[in-house]
């Protein structure tokens, strides 16, 4: 079939099974815009590029599918840039086709030249820059296997503007050739069968998991095997939703700022199980003394990971889809009553989270987050999509909203990304037309990406923004008070910004809440809302979220709130 | 802190570079010397590394990290085989007339050739392991060296079987 290159992507596209772009027009990508218009394909235009890479993130984390995103070079290409990293970082599969200039023009200092292979080499998994129409194919077919594949992560794809217009013969490949990547990971099963082995012999083991069950969809088989073993379960941040907020044995997040009782546990079991998680220091709090009684067994994907921060004792290599099944498997025909003989221990872990859960201290009519939050859990259903910026508010939803399904709490873990929030909730509702939006942002990160509040209204996306608003960069200001003095150097946002009046601008409708009692009088109907609205929330200034576990410190060394 | 030579073969594409050396700085790996050059196959680049670690674990992430990159075919640590180990270095040497036979017997001791020879100086070429050419460059320390430029250290498993099929 003759194309140009433009129509070429168009045409890959489709065949990928791709439903929507997220971009941003400019002059080297001039032709690809006119394929798309040409092909009336679907298109968010958002107000800046970082948006538009945000929100293939959120796409791509509530749908499972690869997340697509078009810019132009130079600063078009850069400002991707921060996207890239947060979804290399938190493993989610996206596709981005940048422009290039064209062939003669790239190494001479051209308009809007950057050498975006280069910039983009370390946050992507794969990257190439396409000179040469007849390679487009090829490259598109691999960019979207490497992406989807394996442990998935963001593939850039440079093309030289003069690709675009060039006229081929377009061929798509049925199959990929990667000499060094097969996309296969299936293990040894014998590495499972030590697992159970290991679990006939624990007897206070606790399951720890990660992102990689989102990444994975495994979730369902992974509840089986709590089930199964009865044993109490724990999770990462990008962990949220693998098991059920209210699953018996479920001790919330783990972590700096995780629960009480999940850090506990871990560092009084006798077997860990980690499932599809990579021991982050935010996680692991000091690593040399992390889990110091337990087992670590390590259940994993990426080679890479096993050994890197933390030393397994047993290492499962390969995809979950995979071993988690088998797994499941060989612990039935293992004929033991693992749910029985583990009963004493999770009752005693169930007992700990019940006498220390999270909580905060109410204070007349003043909105604390731990409140504002549980209301908003509780007037949410269960399909309802959670997305965060980061901060504060990031760490307070993680700990007080009730994420019951894989795939509903997004958030930006590794790089903790502050602007992700709005874009990715776009990305979110778009993917997700039929779930309910919930954007749980503070007044720090919502200024970051604040443009696409045009592209909500423009879309009628309805998604429902919360702005926990205490007038400074709040988890900056933790710290401050904390370790630094109470000196709130450059942290505090007491200008004149009008949240609801800048929402409003752009087509946004917004309120504002600034009682306790308003809770109840005023936020379910905003919430009943049908289409987006900004709900601007004033809580207190000097509100410190806890537990936490101080930089350097072991997780049983936390710093608790309210009455302990 | 520990020394390794690794074979890596990858993709003979463009771009495998940047990949190869953008892992090496993102991880903070410490790399000795680095080589590459085409291959029994077209379409195969070897990369040599000679990379020098604190321990086994940071051994492995080098390898790992390495092996994950989605051009990179094969990883091999050729310090753990039994394998020869070779470096080329070319040594200009400052020689003056009375000089010239002294530097010209002690290359021949090294088993190194005189490549190039001018009134003041000789270019003298050494293929060895890396302790040779240290010694070598020792002794020509005395008549004063003006430029050295090496290749760093490419190695090939003994017997029969190559790399990619370790």
């Amino acid at each position: 079939m003759k194309m140009n290159g433009a129509q070429a992507v168009l045409e890959s596209l489709k065949r990928e099974g791709v439903d929507v772009v997220f971009g941003y027009p400019g002059g080297a990508v001039l032709t690809l815009y006119d394929a798309v218009y040409r092909n009336q394909f679907r298109h968010v235009l958002t107000g800046h590029e970082q948006g538009a890479i945000h929100a293939a993130d959120g796409y791509a984390r509530a749908t499972g599918k690869v997340g697509v995103v078009f810019a132009t070079s130079g600063p078009g290409a850069t400002n991707l840039v921060t996207g890239i990293a947060t979804a290399c970082t938190d493993s989610v599969p996206l596709v981005c086709f940048t422009g290039q200039v064209a062939n003669p023009y790239i190494g001479k200092d051209s308009f809007q030249e950057a050498d975006v292979f280069g910039i983009t080499t370390p946050i992507t998994k794969h990257n190439y820059l396409v000179k040469d129409v007849h390679d487009l194919p090829r490259v598109i077919k691999e960019a979207f296997f490497i992406a989807r594949t394996g442990r998935p992560g963001p593939v850039v794809i440079d093309v030289a503007k003069d690709v675009f217009d060039t006229e081929f013969d377009y061929e798509y490949p049925e199959t990929v050739h990667l000499r060094g990547y097969s996309g296969d990971y299936t293990g040894d099963e014998a590495e499972i069968d030590e697992v159970v082995a290991a679990l006939q012999q624990a007897k206070k083991p606790l399951l720890f998991v990660g992102g990689g069950v989102n990444g994975s969809d495994t979730s369902p088989i992974l509840r089986d095997i709590a089930d199964l073993l009865g044993a109490p379960v724990t999770c990462t941040l990008l962990g949220l939703g693998t098991v059920r907020a209210d699953a018996p044995g479920f001790l919330g997040f783990a972590g700096m700022h995780g629960s009480y009782a999940a850090n506990m546990c871990i560092q009084s079991c006798d077997l860990l199980l980690c499932i599809g998680m990579r021991f982050s220091d935010r996680v692991t709090g000091k690593v040399s003394e992390f889990a110091p009684h337990a087992k670590i067994v390590h259940f994993e994907l990426d080679r890479a990971e096993i050994n890197k921060n933390v030393q397994a004792d047993y290492r499962v290599l390969g995809d979950l889809r995979w071993s988690l099944p088998l797994l499941a498997e060989k612990l039935k025909a293992a004929g033991d009553d693992f749910a029985g003989r583990f009963r004493s221990w999770r009752d005693y872990t169930a007992k700990i989270a019940a006498e220390h859960p999270f909580t905060y201290q109410p204070d007349g009519e003043a909105i604390k987050p731990g409140a504002l939050i549980m209301k908003l859990s509780e007037l949410a259903d269960e399909d309802t999509i959670a997305v965060t910026d980061v901060g504060q508010h990031q760490m307070w939803a993680a700990q007080f909203f009730k994420t019951y399904k894989p795939r509903h709490f997004l958030t930006s873990g590794g790089q903790g990304t502050m602007g992700y929030g709005l874009p990715a909730s776009m990305g979110a509702k778009i993917g997700c037309p039929d779930s309910h939006v919930i954007l749980f942002t503070g007044d720090g990160s919502i200024m970051m990406c604040c443009q696409e509040f045009a592209t909500i209204a423009d879309n009628d996306l309805d998604i429902k923004v919360v702005v926990l608003h205490n007038s400074i960069l709040g988890m900056v200001g933790q710290w401050q008070r904390l370790f630094y003095h109470h000196h709130y150097s450059q942290s505090e946002l007491k200008g004149h910004t009008d949240f609801v009046k800048l929402a409003e601008a752009m087509g946004v409708p917004g309120a504002r809440l600034t009682k306790a009692s308003e809770l109840d009088t005023r936020l379910p109907e905003l919430m009943a809302h049908k289409g987006p609205m900004l709900i601007d929330v004033m809580i207190p200034e000097e509100e410190d979220v806890l537990p936490m576990v101080p930089g350097g410190k072991r997780l049983d060394q936390m710093v608790l709130g309210g009455n302990d | 802190m520990q020394k390794f030579v690794l074979a890596v073969l990858v993709d003979n594409k463009p771009g495998v570079l940047t990949h190869v050396s953008g892992l090496i700085s993102r991880r903070a790996f410490n790399i000795e010397s680095i080589s590459a050059g085409y291959t029994e196959e077209n379409d195969v680049t070897r990369i040599n590394i000679v990379v020098s670690v604190e321990s086994e674990q940071e051994l492995d992430q080098v390898v790992t990290q390495l092996s994950k990159l989605i051009d990179v075919i094969k990883v091999v640590n050729l310090s753990k085989a039994e394998s020869i180990e070779r470096e080329l270095v070319l040594i200009k040497v400052a020689a003056t007339k009375a000089e010239r036979a002294d530097i010209i017997n002690v290359a021949n001791i090294f088993r190194a050739n005189i490549v190039d020879v001018s009134p003041e100086n000789v270019v003298i070429e050494l293929t060895g392991g890396e302790s040779k050419i240290t010694a070598l460059c020792e002794v020509l320390e005395e008549y004063g060296i003006i430029e050295i430029a090496r290749t760093g250290t490419i190695a090939l498993s003994r017997g029969p079987v190559p790399v990619k099929q370790m």
